[in-house]
């Protein structure tokens, strides 16, 4: 690792002390808390949509969130590891076979579905890993 | 006046703050600098130290460049600099400037080669608008187009933007702003770019336009035990230990 990786590396390392980052992938539906300064006090937000692309560049890190607000298409890009994003949840897993889910900007209601990914495997071997 | 330093710029990258905003930064490495050499008003009619930064192989120094160290007692720099100080701003031949140096919060300037761009035409180096695309244009759609008028002076004036090299220039960016230090690593975490590509030496100084904090160390923010030279250079250096601590404390 050279310096720049060792030292990012030190700053997830911190930043991620205090909150699980949970395992997600394209395709899954996500619940994420972000962090509202509203004058004084602060307060959650939660934002819940699809996750279609993550982008994986150590701190700069990100990954997209698209939902259907009042019928209007919404995409909001997370730092991954930002501290305003207090918390990620994996609601629902999908079955897809992008990496990028763009081509869900162009399609609603129906069309938009993606498949629930099941686990199959027995419990004790989907405890391993 | 305190002293500058030579740095070595890492890259870059982001950091988080507290609250959620994110910074981008540009790290850069102090290696090894040491005083090399301290100009004097009686002798060379002027005060400065020159600094030394990196490693070289004595093999791949001349004669009278070992000399130069050897007086010094230091290992073979890399890279040599010198820096105007004030009188009282002149530091013992041997010893190591830390991260320390800079606090959090200062402004500095740094200086050094840009990235060279090679032979760049008119469009990129001054963003001339090229010609047009259609409209008879024909070979010539990048380039500059007119460089003067008539008969009437009947010569390009000087300094006319043309072609040419783009880049590998000094230059220097100021007032930057100081958001880290590590001084156990060496590291200065500035925020922004700095001129140059990765692993390119820099000068940094405190700001010129902007008054130093009280709290940065005078004349220098130096390691405690810069012990790695020989016997000789031991009283200096031991006389100057205990300064040096106090800087830090304050």
């Amino acid at each position: 690792m050279n310096l720049i990786q060792t030292i990012e590396a030190e700053q997830i390392a911190k930043l991620t002390a205090d909150k699980k980052i949970p395992e997600f992938r394209p395709g899954d539906t996500l619940k994420v808390g972000v962090r509202v300064v509203e004058g004084e006090r602060t307060r959650i937000q939660n934002y819940e949509g699809v996750c279609i692309a993550r982008s994986n560049k150590g701190m700069g890190s990100n990954f997209t969130v698209r939902k259907m607000s009042f019928g209007e298409g919404v995409e909001r890009v997370f730092p991954l590891y930002s501290p305003n994003v207090e918390s990620i949840d994996v609601v629902r897993k999908g079955v897809v076979r992008r990496a990028k889910l763009y081509y869900l900007r162009g399609r609603t209601g129906k069309r938009a579905r993606i498949a629930e990914r099941r686990d199959n495997r027995p419990a004790s071997e989907a405890a391993k890993g | 006046m305190r002293t500058g330093v030579i740095a070595r710029k890492v890259g870059m990258t982001r950091l988080f703050q507290e609250d959620g905003r994110h910074v981008p930064v540009t790290v850069l490495q102090l290696d090894n600098v040491q005083v090399v050499a301290r100009r004097e008003v009686d002798r060379d009619g002027y005060v400065a130290v020159q600094l030394g930064a990196g490693a070289a192989k004595p093999k791949n120094l001349t004669k009278p460049e070992r000399g130069h160290f050897a007086k010094a007692e230091v290992e073979p720099k890399a890279q040599l600099v010198e820096f105007r100080v004030t009188e009282d701003a002149l530091l013992d031949v041997g010893s190591e400037i830390s991260a320390d140096h800079y606090v959090v919060g200062q402004m500095v300037d740094v200086s050094g080669h840009t990235q060279g761009k090679g032979f760049a035409g008119a469009m990129k180096r001054w963003g001339f608008a090229g010609l047009r695309a259609t409209h008879g244009v024909s070979v010539s759609h990048r380039s500059h187009g007119s460089t003067g008028q008539r008969q009437d002076p009947g010569k390009v004036f000087k300094n006319k933007k043309m072609a040419g090299h783009m880049g590998d220039r000094q230059r220097t960016q100021q007032n930057l702003e100081v958001v880290l230090t590590d001084a156990d690593r060496g590291l200065i975490f500035i925020k922004g770019s700095v001129p140059g590509h990765k692993g390119t030496w820099l000068t940094v100084k405190d700001a010129m336009k902007v008054s130093r904090p009280a709290e940065a160390p005078y004349p220098a923010g130096l390691k405690a035990a810069a012990t790695n030279n020989a016997a000789p250079a031991e009283t200096p250096v031991q006389a100057e230990a205990p300064e040096a601590a106090e800087n830090q404390e304050g």
